[in-house]
């Protein structure tokens, strides 16, 4: 099982975050949006100055690429809280043998 | 005679400020206080209840109490702050798109290519198919879309 982010971050940000917080997770940059807009999570305007911004979502998907598992939430304060998503892992039967 | 200081105008003004400043600094970093924001809510209760307290007595007894007129503009200031808080959590942070047509359960999630911190290309296919064998095979990915860190 891996973890993957992404947002409109650019790598720099991504890169400075990561030293920050120390964290090993996958953290992808989609700039131009487009992959948010392929997901339809697209939340326009709702970024600094107006700009183009991805909406809380998250996603299981399995080694076939379909989706298992997935939460959108209702209000950008509630997110898919990580027992939750641990619970979809072990409810699929896929629990990791890697990290 | 010298009139007191009205002392619950002014905690209770420093409760509803510190239950503004409160939830995105400490109370969002848990979910069981961030999706129900009772613990703010409480705090902006016990504040306005204080203000109204002191407003309470400063009206009732003005030759031992000051604070009428201050107590009423910190009464304002403090309706306004608990206004705003409500008008965020409950309005705006909910005024998110519908994501009609993100994939559902049982489809396909779009492939896609980005780069990562380091500027490298990450496929999501790619990703899946080259753990499809081997003893440390992929079994998974969990993703998860975020508004960003600015």
């Amino acid at each position: 099982m891996r973890v993957i982010g992404i947002s409109v971050d650019p790598p720099e940000i991504n890169r400075e975050h990561c030293r920050k917080q120390g964290t090993t997770f996958t953290f992808l940059s989609d700039t131009g949006a487009e992959v948010i807009r392929r997901y339809d999570l697209l939340h326009a305007g709702a970024g600094p100055n107006g700009t183009d911004i991805a909406r809380p979502a998250e996603f299981l998907i399995d080694a076939s690429g379909t989706v298992r598992w997935m939460n959108l939430t209702e209000s950008f304060a509630v997110r898919a809280r990580p027992e939750q998503v641990l619970k979809a892992v072990d409810d699929l039967g896929i629990a990791s043998t890697s990290r | 005679m010298r009139r007191r200081r009205n002392i619950s105008v002014w905690v209770g003004f420093l409760i509803v400020l510190a239950a503004f400043v409160t939830y995105p600094t400490v109370f969002a970093r848990f979910p069981g206080t961030r999706d129900v924001p009772w613990a703010s809510l409480l705090m902006f209760a016990a504040g306005l209840a204080l203000i109204a307290r002191g407003l309470r007595l400063a009206h009732r007894e003005p030759q031992l109490y000051r604070g009428r007129i201050f107590g009423a503009i910190l009464m304002g200031l403090g309706v306004a702050a608990t206004a705003l808080f409500g008008f965020v959590f409950f309005h705006l942070a909910r005024d998110l798109p519908s994501s009609r047509h993100a994939p559902r359960v049982g489809q396909k999630a779009p492939d896609f290519t980005l780069p990562d911190k380091d500027g490298s290309p990450v496929t999501l296919s790619k990703l899946l198919d080259s753990g499809a064998s081997g003893a440390d095979r992929l079994n998974g990915v969990v993703l998860i879309f975020y508004r960003g860190f600015w």
